[in-house]
């Protein structure tokens, strides 16, 4: 657990929170109260009509049932995202770590991708993988012999954008693993050595419970990444095809909300979002953070 | 004492006729949003400088807010603010909701009461009727309009001993059975692909074989239309375009238009099926001699209707001073003379709209030495366009294509049969378009 320390509380401390309370306040619940109040009306964009239907929007999209599987594929996708990224990015921080030479060079050139938009990030995948013009999908049909298809292939879809979406978070989580890795004491290590225990005992025993506070924080962060911030690469790489099979719920309310100008559909969506995400990181905080060691 | 005076004296008469100057020659600003980038942004600018400079009192101001859909959201946003630009380029499948939004002046409105005379019967026919009212008056101002037709792949057709096909006169369908067959047992990797699948192959079928879309005439006689798109004419095309995929007669590759373009300009795909705006694409990067013919046909339609256009045309918003209104009319009607006009087709491809611009294109001898680019005209202009084939006016249009979009890939991946993606289709999209209804009632 924390330890929590109490102050007490004075005139200047609320002057001093004041700006950031009034930031998120406009910036934040202004938007939200304005989204809840949409999601019960029916209303034309330009702002002519409005009526208020209740829960209308919802019964709409909840009795709908590829909307349902919508739900379903987001979270296996954002999972997916997550599991990928942070495995990836845990295990090139590892083998950073111990890198020997050029460990500046080496670092600077691993967060690199970082700084590539999502959707940008979908645009190479595409060119390494689309099945018409992709480099990788040519090798993978001609001389592997598989049968590689994400235009038509609901799994190929999922699987590519997963990939696209998870390359560019893996700089992301490899900077915190570097840093969380750089914060364990090289006595503890060297004491399990001494005592004869090997790398991959090492890493299970000491390295990977350390690192449970970061590893905590970067699952919070990847998973709202792939819930929120990926729409880029859908929307460059499948648009939610074939069939429906990369639909994610961000996609869905952009769809919805921005070309289609459907504004009460779309921020139902985005309540239903909101909702989701807030579940799944309390869940996360209950179920999970019990096990992070905070002290070493 | 009296040099002051005088002093005082100049500077008060210098101060006046440099401000009346200024409120003299200040022209009214034209605000104009748009979603022309690239060469077809610099055209624009050369026929917004070109007006500027033929007059002085208003100055156009054009500016680009990005794609489509960002243009009209940044429209809608303004609106709201009540900063909106005078003049907003609207997508066609967006028609209905510019149609409806109570923030547009009706082009044909402005014209009269400005004072034009515009004879419309001068344009063309198949463009003006995407964006007029039930009652045929024209709504917004066309400004880039494009219509499907089909690029082929000359070499792989010599290569193939297939006769090319007319510029006039389509293949039909069963002809072309027989030339992806051939095709493809000549060596070619892929018969046909096609780009925007349900603007190609289901809304420009049904409008050239005369078949509605969307009951109330496609949708232009009222929001309590339904979609018809699941009739046999269409769900035996969707049987044949996915009985051809087993043999790669057809092969499908993605919604928009880059999959299909990669594989007919790498020579993989024969034939495809693409709008006139592609052109300048397969120029670029086609290393082979090809050609484009019109759409295909069914055997029975000895007269085929009109293609249906696509693109974006130009709507006038309400809400600023009477003025600058007229600013606005004088712009719209520099853009429809012969000469902006055949700046705008020669430099991007998209469809001259007057019959004069057409006619001085023809008369100077433009399609004789670009032949191709004359085929998407005449195959918008081979008839007068009627009910089915004159556009589609449907409420969320953007979902709706998204739901065929959805539904045909289903098809093309052996997950439903033709009918029973229509079927679904049809149920999806009514739900949208009365979801639509009743917003705006």
């Amino acid at each position: 657990m924390i330890k929590r320390s109490h102050f007490k509380a004075n005139a200047l401390a609320y002057l001093l929170i004041t700006p950031q309370v009034l930031v998120t306040l406009a910036f934040f619940y202004w938007p939200a109260i304005q989204g809840l109040l949409q999601s019960l009306m029916l209303s034309d964009p330009f702002g002519r009509r409005s009526q208020f239907v209740w829960l209308e929007n919802f019964v709409r999209i909840f009795t709908d049932v590829l909307y349902l599987k919508s739900i379903g594929i987001t979270l296996f996708f954002s999972l997916a995202t997550a599991l990928v990224s942070l495995a990836i990015g845990l295990a090139i921080g590892c083998l950073a770590n111990r890198a020997l030479r050029a460990k500046a060079l080496i670092r600077t050139l691993l967060i690199w991708p970082y700084a590539v938009a999502p959707a940008i990030s979908g645009i190479l995948w595409l060119f390494l993988l689309h099945p018409s013009y992709g480099v990788v999908a040519y090798f993978l049909k001609n001389v592997v012999g598989m049968h590689w298809n994400p235009l038509l292939n609901g799994n190929d879809a999922l699987f590519l954008v997963v990939v696209a979406s998870a390359w560019k978070q893996i700089s992301y989580n490899f900077v915190f693993f570097m840093a969380g890795l750089q914060a364990i004491p090289l006595s503890l290590i060297e004491a399990a050595a001494m005592d004869g225990a090997g790398p991959l005992r090492r890493f299970w025993v000491i390295t990977f419970p350390l690192l449970s506070p970061t590893i905590f924080f970067l699952t919070v962060m990847n998973i709202i990444y792939a819930f929120f911030e990926t729409f880029g690469v859908i929307h460059t790489v499948t648009q939610g095809g074939p069939g429906g099979a990369t639909n994610t719920l961000v996609y869905k309310v952009y769809q919805d909300g921005f070309i289609g100008l459907n504004m009460g559909a779309s921020a139902a969506q985005s309540l239903v979002l909101m909702a989701l995400i807030i579940t799944v990181t309390v869940l996360q905080f209950r179920f999970v953070e019990r096990r992070v060691q905070y002290t070493t | 004492m009296k040099g002051k005076r005088g002093a005082t004296l100049i500077a008060v008469m210098l101060a006046m006729v440099l401000l009346a100057g200024q409120v003299w020659a200040e022209p009214i600003t034209i605000e104009w949003w748009h979603a022309m980038r690239g060469a077809r942004g610099e055209t624009l600018d050369k026929m917004v400088k070109a007006f500027n400079d033929s007059q002085t009192e208003y100055k156009v101001v054009a500016t680009n807010k990005g794609d489509y859909g960002e243009v009209v959201n940044a429209g809608v946003a303004a609106y709201r603010a009540k900063k909106h630009p005078h003049i907003i380029q609207a997508f066609e499948v967006g028609t209905m909701t510019m149609m409806l939004s109570g923030a547009i002046y009706p082009v044909y409105q402005l014209m009269a009461d400005q004072g034009y005379k515009i004879d419309w019967s001068g344009y063309l026919q198949a463009v003006l009727s995407y964006y007029v009212d039930e009652k045929n008056n024209l709504l917004s101002m066309p400004f880039n309009s494009s219509t499907a037709v089909m690029f082929y792949n000359v070499d792989l057709f010599k290569k193939a001993g297939i006769d090319l096909p007319s510029k006039t006169t389509p293949l039909t369908w069963d002809q072309m059975a027989e030339i992806t067959a051939k095709l493809v047992a000549s060596g070619a990797k892929k018969g046909m692909v096609t780009t925007w699948q349900s603007w190609i192959q289901i809304e420009n079928y049904s409008a050239m074989h005369d078949i509605p879309f969307a009951s109330k005439a496609n949708g232009y006689e009222g929001l309590d239309c339904e979609l018809m798109i699941d009739n046999p004419k269409v769900v035996k095309h969707l049987e044949r375009l996915k009985s051809w995929m087993a043999d790669n007669r057809f092969a499908y590759e993605g919604r928009e238009y880059q999959g299909p373009n990669a594989a007919f300009v790498a020579g993989d795909a024969a034939i495809m099926m693409e709008s006139v705006s592609g052109i300048g694409n397969v120029a670029k990067n086609a290393k082979f001699a090809w050609d484009i013919a019109p759409l295909p046909v069914e055997v029975e339609m000895k007269e085929p209707q009109n293609s249906i256009i696509g693109g974006a045309s130009l709507w006038v918003m309400k809400g600023h001073p009477k003025a600058d209104y007229k600013g606005v009319a004088a712009f719209l009607n520099f853009l429809a003379q012969t000469d902006m006009q055949e700046l705008w087709h020669k430099e991007t491809g998209y469809f001259p709209i007057t019959m004069k611009a057409y006619e001085s294109l023809k008369s100077e001898g433009f399609f004789d030495k670009i032949p191709y680019q004359e085929v998407g005209i005449k195959q918008l202009n081979r008839t007068v366009p009627n009910k089915n084939s004159r556009g589609i006016r449907l409420g969320y249009f953007v979902q709706i294509r998204n739901i065929l979009d959805e539904e045909m890939e289903l098809i093309w991946n052996g997950s439903k049969t033709p009918k029973q993606a229509m079927a679904d289709a049809t149920k999806r999209g009514n739900d949208k378009l009365r979801e639509f209804e009743k917003t705006n009632k």
